[in-house]
């Protein structure tokens, strides 16, 4: 099998699976019933996406391993996705801070993903683009809300943007399976995404009155499956029914 | 109005009814259909919303990735029921605030079904399967509700709801052609569903208090006995075909009323759970006011923010 290849597609697809159940966690306990609406439809994309991603990964496995097999049971050190999209719900602010930091990224990701030599992933790309505007579209008119609404929730929003931002760096890390992925024009070059993800947050933080944080400390690992102690909890419940009852079908 | 006046309106308004006419939110409508509706429809939009709970429990350990996206499609359809009831129950002059706030102080009463913990993962075949299946025969007749909005928004609530119940019906299926751990998972959860499900069709006729004048607006066209043989009916083979048993010792085919006979419902339990004191009425209550609650200061934001926008509109047509 083409080991980079696999590997390169967690990259991607593990990140919409933990966002993705992240969105999930919210059903039915939104703000809103049309936040309620929203959150279920981003994580329902989301899942989507996740399951093109694993089928294909599954298909280069070669090994009988199913999509289920690789979202459900790697072991917590296995799993590639970066430390911003594990974060927990801490309260609204943090979710949409969450989600719209790594919308801009996701967005930038997949309209350089559709060039991919790689036709799957590029087609994958495409129609996720569709979607993932409209998630940063969401995000983004939330950040503007909540940081240039009343007062209280401009303070939630600045607080939630300053405790997310150290987790932003990393999606800009390059790792053995990327550069190889590049080197074959599959995959995309993440670190020239940098720029203008930063232009485009900013934008969006100034234009909601928010400041841009300063700090210059950042967190990594998640791409080299070290995580934040939060995700052992998420993977208990993603995992609950597999582990329990292990060869079933549902 | 002169007493006169407003019998001759409500003549005309039996009438109206009576051949099928549709009531529009302008029309004329006498007091007690508008609260009645208010009630009703509302009532079927808590449900919903609070339906949305016992299922969203089992969105994060959804057993594989397809079952998970189906869950998290029908709980968003479920969402989109509660926003479209909503926004017809508004139509009689009634805020979505109001509203709310009925459910949050226990005024307002909703689906007694949904106080039943989901334990296991059958039971999200179970829902879909006995209590979207009870929920059609309740509704399908509301299609040609005499008040407009509510048969409209009941058309495409239907479509839906018989899609779910469709999907409902293949977890168990093949939850029951599963291993005997899976099998024993199913009858489990029939077993705990079966009974609230038969209570989902309203206590008996004798004690069912709005049903005569329900009849006339066309709330109801059969009568709660009589739904509740329908959905017996229906589902009874319906566990046959998947070797499953239905809980009832005295369940027997009935030769001379082509239907099944079937034992005694508890009564005490429905009543119980309807007065508040079911497993989950507590968890359920604290779980919605605790969202509307936490949710407080980002509807205030959004607000606020829309002001603002609204403002600096004005200020530049100046």
């Amino acid at each position: 099998m083409n080991n980079n290849l696999y590997k390169y597609i967690l990259g991607i697809a593990d990140n919409s699976l933990i966002l993705g159940q992240r969105m999930g966690e919210l059903t039915g306990h939104g703000p809103s019933l049309e936040t309620d609406i929203a959150c279920t439809n981003i994580s329902l994309d989301l899942f989507g996406q996740v399951r093109s991603y694993y089928q294909y990964a599954a298909k280069i496995a070669g090994d009988g391993r199913t999509e289920d097999d690789i979202a459900m049971l790697r072991k917590e050190r296995e799993y590639v996705n970066v430390l911003l999209v594990e974060q927990p719900n801490t309260d609204f602010a943090h979710t949409m801070a969450r989600q719209f930091l790594f919308d801009v990224y996701h967005l930038l990701f997949l309209q350089e993903l559709e060039k991919s030599k790689d036709l799957n992933l590029s087609a994958i790309a495409k129609k996720s683009i569709k979607e993932v505007s409209y998630h940063q579209r969401f995000s983004s008119d939330w950040i503007k809300r909540l940081g240039d609404g009343t007062e209280e929730s401009h303070q939630k929003m600045q607080d939630a943007i300053d405790d997310l931002w150290t987790y932003t760096d990393e999606l800009f890390h390059q790792t053995e399976a990327d550069k190889a992925m590049v080197k074959e024009g599959i995959g995309v070059d993440v670190t020239k995404l940098k720029d203008n993800y930063y232009q485009i947050v900013n934008s969006v933080l100034e234009e909601s009155t928010l400041s841009i944080p300063k700090s210059k400390y950042f967190q990594k690992g998640g791409k080299q499956g070290i995580h934040t102690e939060h995700l052992g909890y998420l993977l208990s419940d993603l995992q609950y029914m597999q582990r329990t009852y292990p060869n079933m079908e549902w | 109005m002169s007493e006169e006046q407003i019998k001759n309106l409500e003549k005309q308004f039996e009438e109206r009814i009576a051949r099928d006419e549709k009531i529009e939110p302008k029309d004329w409508m006498p007091e007690k259909y508008r609260q009645t509706h208010i009630r009703q429809m509302s009532q079927h939009a808590h449900s919903e919303v609070v339906g949305m709970l016992p299922e969203g429990n089992w969105i994060t350990r959804a057993p594989s990735l397809r079952r998970k996206v189906a869950l998290l499609a029908k709980v968003q359809d479920e969402a989109g029921h509660g926003l479209y009831l909503y926004s017809a129950t508004e139509t009689l002059g009634v805020s979505r605030d109001e509203l709310y706030d009925q459910l949050h102080s226990g005024k307002a009463k909703y689906s007694s079904i949904f106080n039943y913990p989901t334990i296991t993962w059958a039971d999200m075949g179970a829902i879909g399967w006995l209590v979207d299946g009870a929920a059609i025969i309740n509704q399908v007749p509301l299609c040609n509700t005499s008040y407009g909005p509510y048969a409209r928004a009941m058309i495409r609530v239907c479509k839906e709801e018989s899609f779910h119940q469709r999907q409902g019906y293949e977890i168990m299926m093949k939850l029951a052609n599963g291993t005997p751990e899976q099998k024993e998972m199913a009858q489990d959860a029939l077993n705990r569903w079966w009974w609230p499900s038969l209570m989902m069709l309203g206590p008996t006729d004798a004690e069912s208090v709005h049903t005569e004048q329900s009849m006339k607006w066309k709330l109801k066209r059969k009568s709660n006995d009589d739904l509740r043989q329908q959905f017996i009916d229906q589902t009874v083979p319906q566990a046959d075909l998947i070797g499953l048993t239905i809980p009832d010792p005295d369940l027997k085919w009935n030769e001379e009323r082509a239907s099944y006979d079937f034992g005694e419902i508890d009564w005490d339990e429905f009543w119980q759970v309807v007065k508040g004191h079911g497993p989950c009425n507590k968890e359920r209550m604290r779980a919605r006011v605790g969202a509307w609650e936490r949710g407080e200061w980002v509807r205030d934001a959004a607000m606020a923010y829309a002001e603002k926008q609204q403002e600096r509109k004005e200020k530049q047509a100046v």
